[in-house]
């Protein structure tokens, strides 16, 4: 299937193409795949995302608002019981509410992507058996709608961030577009492995699963990663920030969160690890690795994906 | 003559697990059972279809008709030699997949297009053609979950002979809908053979591969048993023996 042909193929009551222009066609394998043909069929993975984000509040009469409704309520319960309510962070970790929130942010964005990729395969069954449709389509239409989804998020979190005085850096920026990157990057690859292992194994949902509840509580978001240091000391420490989620929610934080507290660089200086941006471009390397990696065992088994699903 | 189909050597194995779960697997290999069995649903095949031919591909159930026709159009690759193309395949495969129960008819128009090759532009221009094809008046702009089955199949019918092919492929089941949607359906299957394109058609109807190829072929068991001429290979699967009042041979049937 080529649909630059079709771009070029004349309008409406086009002759069939003769001899000569059928030869300069080449005589190749009859579907294209990986992650450059997703690329090359934007167009059909724009509408599959469109359609699967229209699909999220269907039938609902608020819509989209929900998507600012859920998380908004979900700031003011955290603002409520641990910050009114528990007193947590006081004196240590200021503003609290949005340490967390903002962690969550990123950690959303990822489970959705990885758990979200490894069930696309699966799920879009009647369709990959039937047509010949790049198979990396569904993990990357999961990521692209999980990023969408965490638009709404953001605007939450930056609502109490400007109200505490927090402005936009250029550093600040740089992390956590780094840290987007890192996750985004690390969630397909996970989301392709697992999505085609998931096809051969059902089980590998359920690990999926399983790590996802890991990721949520491996990360500085409930707790300051200072806690982690006077708890378990050096070399612990480390190992834990090998993590690259971990990395991913500290450059979050470095963007949103200390920026509202009262000395944003004592802030970064005591709750966040040196390095940071150092060990935030290395894992991202890492993530890049691995996504590639990731394809390659992608192609490599999904030949057997349609007879297995 | 360009060649548009090249299939050289090409198998296809499946692998038939009779268990699924660790437990299952662990008692069988203990109790000295097979865990699976590994067949050829396509087993060495090999043919060339040069541009302007149509081609009939028979067989009985299980045959590996489906699976050759699934390397053709890219659903499957296959596991040794190699199946190669020439331009877009489109036609009449899983007419109406993808099909979006929680969209309209517009929009599934959009999309299924879109499953099948065709860019925005190109959709855009056969947009009216289509719509016209598939008669779906007002309800164009309802959700595809209140069409009736009929309407359903109408509509993935429409896109799917509207997709300007190189190699147009049709799987059966060209029945769909009424008896006027039925006489529109088979004009327009003349039309397309009469334009010369290159077809891949898979049927059981011996009365609709005379009307529409000039070569068939006819899988055996994986293997490619006959390739050559309509009448003879009707005769070789000894469908010309009617054993009722040939009603089957009709058109009735298929188209």
């Amino acid at each position: 299937m080529t649909s630059e042909q079709a771009v070029s193929t004349p309008p409406l009551g086009r002759g069939r193409p003769t001899s000569a222009e059928l030869e300069a066609l080449p005589l190749a394998p009859p579907a294209a795949t990986g992650l450059a043909e997703v690329v090359r069929r934007r167009y059909l993975l724009g509408m599959l995302v469109r359609n699967t984000i229209k699909s999220r509040y269907q039938g609902t009469v608020l819509g989209w608002v929900w998507s600012y409704l859920q998380p908004a309520i979900r700031f003011c319960m955290f603002y409520f019981l641990f910050q009114v309510m528990i007193g947590r962070g006081e004196g240590t970790i200021e503003n609290f509410a949005i340490h967390l929130f903002a962690g969550m942010v990123i950690v959303h964005f990822f489970t959705e992507t990885f758990n979200g990729g490894t069930q696309s395969l699966v799920q879009n069954r009647s369709l990959i058996t039937k047509l010949p449709v790049p198979r990396e389509m569904f993990p990357v239409a999961r990521m692209l709608v999980a990023a969408w989804h965490t638009v709404p998020m953001l605007i939450i979190l930056l609502i109490p961030c400007l109200f505490l005085g927090w402005r936009p850096d250029a550093v600040g920026m740089a992390a956590a577009l780094l840290g987007f990157t890192l996750t985004a990057a690390l969630g397909l690859a996970l989301g392709l492995l697992f999505s085609v292992g998931n096809v051969f194994m059902r089980d590998i949902g359920k690990v999926a699963q399983t790590l996802t509840q890991f990721v949520t509580f491996s990360v500085p978001m409930m707790y300051p990663f200072t806690l982690v240091q006077e708890r378990f000391g050096e070399p612990l420490a480390s190992y834990y920030l090998l993590n690259p989620m971990a990395e991913a929610v500290l450059l979050i934080q470095r963007g949103f969160w200390t920026g509202t507290t009262s000395d944003p660089e004592a802030t970064a200086a005591v709750h966040l690890p040196d390095h940071l941006f150092t060990r935030g471009l290395v894992m991202t390397g890492i993530s890049l690795a691995l996504l590639v990696l990731a394809q390659r065992v992608f192609s490599r088994l999904e030949a057997r994906v349609p007879e297995r699903l | 003559m360009t060649t548009m189909i090249q299939v050289e050597n090409a198998t296809k194995s499946f692998t038939l697990s009779y268990q699924r779960s660790l437990k299952q697997t662990v008692l069988a290999k203990a109790r000295g059972r097979k865990t699976h069995d590994v067949f050829n649903a396509v087993d060495d095949v090999s043919f060339k279809v040069s541009e302007g031919e149509s081609v009939g591909l028979m067989g009985l159930n299980g045959s590996g008709k489906s699976t050759l026709l699934k390397l053709i159009s890219g659903v499957m690759r296959p596991d040794s030699g190699s199946v190669l193309t020439r331009g877009r395949i489109a036609g009449l495969i899983a007419t109406g997949t993808g099909f979006d129960n929680n969209l309209s008819g517009r929009e599934n128009l959009y999309l299924n297009a879109a499953i099948l090759g065709m860019s925005r532009a190109e959709t855009d221009r056969k947009f009216d053609e289509i719509v016209d094809f598939a008669d779906l008046g007002k309800f164009l702009d309802t959700d595809v979950a209140y069409y009736s089955s009929g309407m359903k199949a109408r509509l993935g019918f429409s896109v799917a002979v509207n997709v300007d092919a190189d190699i147009f492929i049709a799987d059966e089941a060209l029945a769909v809908g009424d008896r006027p949607f039925k006489r529109k359906c088979k004009k327009r299957m003349d039309e397309i053979v009469s334009s010369g394109v290159t077809m891949f058609y898979v049927s059981h109807a011996p009365g609709s591969v005379r009307n529409l190829c000039n070569r068939v072929l006819v899988m055996e068991s994986g293997r490619l048993g006959f390739d050559g001429d309509v009448e003879e290979g009707i005769r070789y699967l000894h469908y010309d023996e009617s054993d009722d009042n040939g009603d089957d041979d009709g058109l009735g049937a298929d188209i």
